[in-house]
């Protein structure tokens, strides 16, 4: 196809290749930097279940924050005696909740937010449930799963 | 060497005539707002008290998890004047960020930023963000309880920003989490990157300002100056002084104090809160509900700070009025509602904190 094009001078043809060479020197340079300071995938194990508790460890109406991988679990034995699990994170801003035996609510302290045993929301700023584990005991250990 | 000879050294081999006669023309503007041209100077000073004071700290302090804690604490109570360092590390912080927003406020309401100024408010304010940078990685520096929360709290808004908030909140934190790798990272933008922003930024500014002069406000009729050297300079260091004497009397009568290490799998206490600068947007994010017509709360929220924080840098391309060189009564009150949100909002956070 043959455009009707106004010729380039030379001068304008160097001027434009010198133009791309420092743009390309620059990506070639920065590109290399972006991703260093990306940090490496990988280093960060990701766990689907762990032993959270030995069976008997918790009163009723009462919880302990576990690890699960590297963030906090929540293990909550309900007043009636139940075992439920959940991440501790709150769904609000990441803070780490925990067990209000008082009133047996999941409470996080940071913005005052408060979820049922079921990991819903009552009140205060959360937008989502907390995110509720599977519970299995397997011998004297509670076993934590996320569900698959 | 006398100092006569060694001028005279230098004088054969620089041209220092031209150095000379640019101090000797320097005059600042004398008249009713004059105390308001302190608080650039004294920025300045609190700047170096940090540089100072932090490259003091860096003798002993550790950047890890396993260590910062620790190390923060042998420099309270073991090394030698290591809590007077640290007091006035943590005071003038907060004390340069004070009057980085004393000064911003006080060549917003000279309308000082009208042009050819515009360049010097956008790197004033870029240097006002940069120092709340500052606060934000030095923080988390000790790694105590306080300090580990709000950065998780704090990294997490920054993720809420569309687009560009979860790169921006996975390259602040290392991975999907706070914890060692962040603290690395805090360190690094702490003591490498935001100081040599800091230093190009503020040389920058300060050229800007010795080229052009100081302006003379709008609201002033008679054009009384003063010379620089050395009666400005003169008052300035009295100005100086003052400020070195309250940074020293706050940093002894209210040591910082350091709280307990940092437990990543306990239970986040009440009480959490960012430093004082950051209270006003912490307090309107917890305002707003968790959804407005279907849209979570914090976006808004986020959205709305940052639309304020874009408009106050283009201050002086919006103000169109100054731009002719005449005032306009509804831009100083949108100063002053802005300035009244701001303190009210900060005001309201402390006294909540205070009155669970
Ligand atoms: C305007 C500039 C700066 C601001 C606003 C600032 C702010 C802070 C803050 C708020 C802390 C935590 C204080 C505490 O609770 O202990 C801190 C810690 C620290 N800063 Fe800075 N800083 C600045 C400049 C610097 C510079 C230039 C350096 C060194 C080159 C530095 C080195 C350190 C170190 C090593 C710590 C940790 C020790 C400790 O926490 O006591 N800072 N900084
Ligand atoms: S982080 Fe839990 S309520 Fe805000």
């Amino acid at each position: 196809m043959m455009c009707p094009r106004e010729p380039i001078s030379r001068r304008q043809f160097l001027w434009g290749a010198l133009k791309a060479g420092v743009l390309a020197f620059c990506g070639a340079a920065l590109y290399p930097i972006l991703r260093y300071l990306t940090p490496p995938r990988g280093s960060e194990a990701s766990v689907s279940s762990t032993v959270a508790g030995k069976v008997g460890e918790l009163a009723a109406n009462s919880a302990k924050i576990f690890r699960f991988g590297n963030r906090p679990g929540l293990l909550v034995n309900t007043p009636d005696g139940q075992l439920k699990a959940f991440s501790a994170v709150c769904t609000h801003l990441n803070c780490t909740v925990q067990y209000g035996a008082e009133n047996s609510v999941i409470w996080c302290a940071c913005h005052n937010g408060k979820f049922d045993l079921n990991g819903q929301v009552i009140s205060g700023p959360p937008p989502r449930p907390l995110e509720a584990y599977q519970v299995n005991i397997r011998g004297e250990d509670i076993v934590v799963s996320k569900a698959s | 060497m006398s100092s006569k000879r060694l001028r005279d050294f230098l004088c054969a081999r620089y041209e220092l005539g031209a150095l000379k006669a640019m101090v000797s023309h320097k005059t600042v503007p004398h008249h009713r707002h004059s105390f308001w041209y302190y608080w650039g100077g004294v920025t300045l000073l609190l700047i170096g008290i940090q540089i100072a004071s932090g490259v003091l700290l860096l003798l002993y302090y550790r950047p890890s998890a396993q260590e910062a804690f620790a190390s923060v604490r042998f420099i309270m109570t073991k090394v030698q004047f290591g809590w007077l360092v640290r007091s006035v590390h943590a005071w003038a912080a907060n004390l340069a960020i004070f009057s980085a927003m004393v000064h911003l406020a006080s060549v917003f309401f000279l309308k000082a930023y009208r042009p050819p100024r515009e360049l010097t408010w956008v790197t004033g304010v870029c240097l006002l963000f940069l120092l709340m940078g500052f606060g934000f990685t030095g923080y988390l520096l000790p790694w105590n309880t306080l300090a580990f929360f709000a950065t998780k709290v704090g990294t997490e808004i920054a993720g809420i920003v569309p687009g560009v908030g979860p790169v921006m909140q996975v390259f602040l934190r290392g991975g999907s989490d706070v914890g060692d790798v962040t603290l690395t990272r805090f360190f690094w933008l702490h003591i490498m990157i935001l100081p040599l922003g800091l230093m190009g930024l503020m040389g920058l500014h300060v050229l800007m300002v010795q080229l052009q002069g100081m302006s003379q406000p709008l609201s002033v009729r008679e054009e009384r100056t003063i010379p620089f050297f050395p009666n400005f300079f003169l008052r300035d260091l009295v100005a100086w002084a003052m400020v070195l004497g309250v940074v020293l009397s706050v940093s002894v009568y209210w040591p910082a104090t350091l709280g307990e290490q940092a437990d990543p799998f306990g239970p986040t206490p009440a009480g959490i809160e960012p430093e004082w600068y950051f209270l006003w947007m912490f307090q309107t994010l917890k305002l707003f509900p968790g959804h407005i017509l279907g849209i979570e709360g914090e976006l808004i929220a986020v959205g709305l700070t940052g639309v304020a924080g874009l408009a106050l840098m283009l201050v002086p391309w919006w103000d169109r009025p100054a731009r002719e060189g005449k005032s306009h009564w509804l831009v100083t009150v949108a100063g002053i509602i802005g300035l009244a949100y701001v303190i009210g909002m900060t005001g309201y956070a402390v006294w909540i904190g205070r009155h669970p």
